[in-house]
């Protein structure tokens, strides 16, 4: 079997171009109170005019409008996703079903607390197993995504060291780490120190040696790292760190790899972040919504947001009694619906079904690895967890990058690999298959990919050109920079 | 696969793991649940809430009838189990509804551009305010008490490390709106921005323009919040803003529990260089055809790092399609029809509180939701009754209000039914035993 080409797809108007005055495609129930005059009950200063150019439209023409649009996107359900560090593995459907029961998906946040108990009991059972996960003692369910997590640990780090008497004033970060690092250290009020890494790829000891001093509040450290390689020396590295005061981050964006194999409280780690968006298939929905819960060692409890959700003789309360807290870092509970469905993923799995996932996930990645090995330059040859990192350095002389290689996977079928990332590798493939992925799927991707290395060397213009077989061709992506237009806006001539 | 790799055993691939590091416990996670098992466990919890209740509750969080065709189409797995769009080729699907999201929002508030989404209101606040901040080059920030409690309680902690001292400026104890006298008492040439939530957390709707023209008198941009976009069906939009920030929960997504929410940013054209979050901008594609795709990516950390305009990368991308889609089937009547019933379930309600004795703490303009207190005893007593028929009473503002205590700000939408607002207002009148109540 081989991938021929997408589906049949139409052209579409912007909804707003697809508007006629007067149609509507909703029904409100008729009013059962007196209607009221808005200018005499809010003042007429404080009454809109109709909304310019809104939609208006009929029932079976939203559904048109959205069902077209999206044949035009790519998706897991459609195929492998090898995004590396982004984890895009199947999204099981009882999640989604779950997270809409009645009594949870209506549930509102300020509810008595009695009338709350399976709700708080949902986030409860939550905590615990991630915390039993990551080796940790607390885990707060606040964060909505990994960012806001990665802020909600440094300042957690930052309150902590403050009631040791100094916040410190700097965060070191590997060249290797996500972007979200040094802007989440930036945000929370420290300098970023960058540290090297060697030629393994992984942490250069000796550098980070020299970097440690009494002004480091922590270190910032993703392991696996951005290259898939599980960072060797890290009870090394926590040591270290704890030897001159300062606190070890670990960013969870790749716990897909470790999950029920090896626990990050076991390396030193003492706060940490996951990725429910990744490692534990909640749907990533075109860019979120995700959540970020955040996993402490007992030192750091006492700083956790409020509030703290508490037991006593088998009922739940909220704990808003927190006096050393950092605070808030979101309103209400963090992204409940999220962490519903995670909890699903983690109950249908149990313990064991967890160990396997992992196993699987690291397997698929070795696999593609072995597969693409003599068409693509390996920059770093450590064993790989979860993911594969190449480089375009046998394709570069024939003037094709890594991101021509993505755009040319897009039409043997496939949605491209993280191109040019991590930094430290120049002209990045990183490639994450996940546990999702069977073996057939994996020889078709790995077939493509040695294809087009086949195409770099016997017709490159073809690797260029692409993707020729979508409904849209290389989109200009400099001209959007250029002179941004960011809304539609009706034409000129009211037409 | 094994042999490919030249292994006999998965394991094999973790040696670079130090044998000290491995995990070797039983995981203390119960064995995995079938379907059933896994769906019957949640219904449990559902059981153990407030189902079947009728509520007055909002405060942030509000209740609005949901087309079916919002999960319809928003559940389709080329939407639910799509990445960030970072191959626009493939993604024009998403690109296309999140330009169609933009473009909404900036009609809805009276802006010129606007992001593909924040997290949710509370954090949306923060973000514009470092970015009034950035703009304005200045390093003070002042809110009103009438802001979401919980969204200054976020403020405080994003804040408490950026040199950014955020000083809360009063609101008039009559109106429920901000005291524009101590408003500009607290003006400087130092303020970076003034905000504003409209409507109010106590359902007021406040003096933005004014407050507008003190902030910009002194150089400070004005920042204006809101938390239940219905009512932006009518209300006004403050062209004067500079920023716009608020909470599109009420046309996304159902309450739960308080989360998943969709925060917006929205700004004029002039500031969207200081403005964080993605946003997806109109271009070609190589034949000529119009395209869309991630642009101004120079702001954001995978580019910029620690200079960046904020952390956020993972959105709310799913909860904004939620809304574009629910926009669209109100579209331009049925937005202003909605916000038209809020406003006369809610003037129904408080008249039938005001019946039963009850009284309205403040004399500002409410949209569907404002603040009551009993004629006798307190908003614990009215709850606790209503608890006994059913029906979860408005939230008592004591804990983040302590002037306010005793009081419940209460909230009513489409979805309350006359016949609920009437034994709720009753709740309001003499406690059982005393005159003429049922």
């Amino acid at each position: 079997m081989s991938k021929i080409r997408r589906h049949q797809t139409q052209n579409e108007l912007l909804i707003f171009e697809r508007s006629s005055p007067g149609k509507i495609g909703y029904r409100l129930p008729p009013l059962d109170v007196p209607a009221v005059a808005a200018d005499e009950a809010l003042g007429a200063e404080n009454v809109r005019g109709e909304i310019a150019g809104f939609p208006e439209v009929s029932e079976v023409e939203i559904i048109r409008h959205f069902t077209r649009l999206s044949t035009w996107n790519y998706a897991i359900d459609l195929g492998l996703y090898p995004l590396g560090s982004c984890t895009m593995k199947y999204n099981p459907r009882l999640n989604e079903a779950v997270a809409r029961i009645e009594g949870i998906v209506d549930a509102h946040p300020y509810q008595p607390q009695a009338l709350a108990q399976g709700a708080m009991r949902i986030q409860q059972t939550l905590e615990r197993y991630l915390a039993h996960i990551a080796g940790m003692d607390a885990v707060t369910l606040q964060p909505a995504a990994g960012a806001h997590g990665e802020l909600t640990g440094i300042l957690l780090i930052r309150a902590y060291l403050q009631s040791q008497g100094d916040a410190r004033e700097v965060v070191l970060i590997p060249d290797s780490a996500h972007g979200t690092n040094p802007a989440t250290a930036a945000i929370a009020g420290y300098k970023v120190k960058e540290i090297a890494s060697n030629e393994r790829g992984t942490i250069d000891m000796a550098s980070l040696a020299a970097a440690i001093d009494d002004s480091v509040a922590a270190l910032m450290v993703t392991n696996p790292n951005t290259l898939g390689i599980f960072e060797q020396d890290i009870a090394e590295v926590a040591a270290l760190l704890h030897d001159r005061g300062a606190q070890l981050y670990m960013d969870g964006a790749n716990m897909n790899a470790l999950v029920g194999v090896a626990r990050p409280g076991d390396f030193g780690v003492d706060v940490m972040h996951l990725n429910l968006h990744k490692t534990f298939s909640t749907p990533h929905g075109g860019g979120g919504p995700g959540a970020g819960p955040v996993a402490v060692k007992s030192h750091l409890e006492p700083f956790l947001p409020v509030p703290r959700i508490a037991e006593e003789a088998g009922a739940l309360r909220y704990d808003h009694d927190r006096p050393r807290s950092i605070g808030r870092v979101r309103a209400f509970y963090g992204n409940f619906g999220v962490l519903v469905r995670a909890l699903a993923y983690i109950l249908a799995h149990g313990g064991d079904g967890l160990r396997n996932a992992t196993l699987d996930a690291v397997l698929n990645a070795n696999y593609i690895r072995k597969g693409i090995e003599n068409d693509y330059h390996l920059p770093y040859d450590a064993p790989s967890m979860h993911e594969c990192v190449f480089s375009h350095n046998k394709q570069v002389a024939r003037g094709v990058k890594t991101g021509d290689i993505a755009k040319r996977l897009i039409d043997y079928g496939f949605h491209p690999y993280t191109v040019s990332f991590p930094l430290i590798v120049h002209g990045a493939l990183m490639i994450e298959p996940t546990e999702t992925e069977s073996k057939a799927e994996l020889d078709l991707f790995i077939d493509a990919l040695k294809s087009i290395a086949r195409e770099v060397e016997t017709d490159p213009q073809l690797v260029l050109r692409a993707p020729q077989t979508t409904r849209t061709s290389r989109v200009d992506e400099t001209r959007a920079a250029r002179k941004p237009i960011l809304i539609w806006e009706p034409p000129a001539n009211g037409a | 696969m094994l042999a490919a790799l030249g292994i006999e055993s998965i394991e094999d691939l973790f040696e670079s793991i130090p044998e000290d590091l491995r995990y070797r416990g039983r995981p203390a996670i119960p064995d995995g649940l079938s379907e059933y098992e896994i769906l019957d466990y949640f219904r449990a919890r559902a059981e153990e809430g407030a189902k079947g209740y009728a509520s007055f509750l909002g405060a942030g969080a509000y209740r609005h009838f949901r087309p079916v065709i919002i999960d319809a189409l928003a559940t389709r797995g080329e939407f639910l189990t799509a990445y960030t769009p970072y191959q626009a080729e493939i993604s024009q699907g998403i690109l296309t509804t999140i330009f169609e999201f933009q473009t909404m929002v900036a009609q809805l508030t009276g802006m010129e551009a606007a992001n593909a989404s924040m997290y949710d209101g509370s954090t949306a606040v923060p973000e514009a305010g470092t970015m009034a901040a950035r703009i304005t080059r200045r390093g003070r920030l002042l809110a009103a008490r009438s802001l979401h409690p919980e969204y200054r309680q976020v403020l405080d902690t994003y804040y408490r490390h950026q040199h950014l001292p955020v000083e809360t400026v009063r609101y008039d104890r009559d109106s429920g709106q901000i005291d524009l006298a101590d408003l500009e008492s607290k003006l400087s040439d130092e303020v970076a921005a003034v905000i504003v939530q409209s409507p109010n957390f106590f359902g007021v709707i406040d003096k933005t323009r004014e407050a507008a023209e003190l902030a910009h008198r002194r150089g400070a941009l004005l920042i204006v919040i809101f938390s239940e976009a219905a009512a932006l069906g009518i209300l006004q939009p403050t062209a004067e803003a500079d920023i716009v920030a608020g909470e599109l929960q009420s046309f996304a997504h159902p309450t739960s529990y308080g989360g998943p929410c969709v925060g917006v940013l929205a700004t004029k054209m002039k500031y969207i260089r200081q403005m964080p979050g993605r946003l997806v901008g109109e271009t070609v594609d190589a034949g000529g055809n119009r395209a869309f795709c991630l642009t101004l990516a120079t702001r954001e950390q995978h580019i910029r790092r620690a200079k960046a305009t904020s952390n956020i990368c993972t959105n709310q991308a799913l909860v904004a399609l939620m809304a574009t889609i629910y926009m669209t089937v109100f579209g331009k009547q049925g937005l202003r029809e909605l916000a038209e019933q809020n406003l006369a379930k809610a003037r129904y309600l408080a008249a039938a509180v005001r019946a039963n004795a009850g009284s309205l703490v403040f004399s500002g303009p409410f949209f569907n939701e404002f603040v009551a207190r009993p004629g006798s005893g307190d908003g614990a007593r009215v709850n606790e009754a209503a608890l006994e028929k059913n029906i979860v009473g408005g939230l008592e503002l004591g804990r983040l209000y302590p002037e306010l205590d005793g009081a419940l700000l209460v909230c009513a939408t489409e979805v309350n039914r006359r016949e609920e607002m009437d034994r709720y207002a009753a709740c309001f009148g003499p406690p059982a035993g005393g005159i003429g109540i049922e």
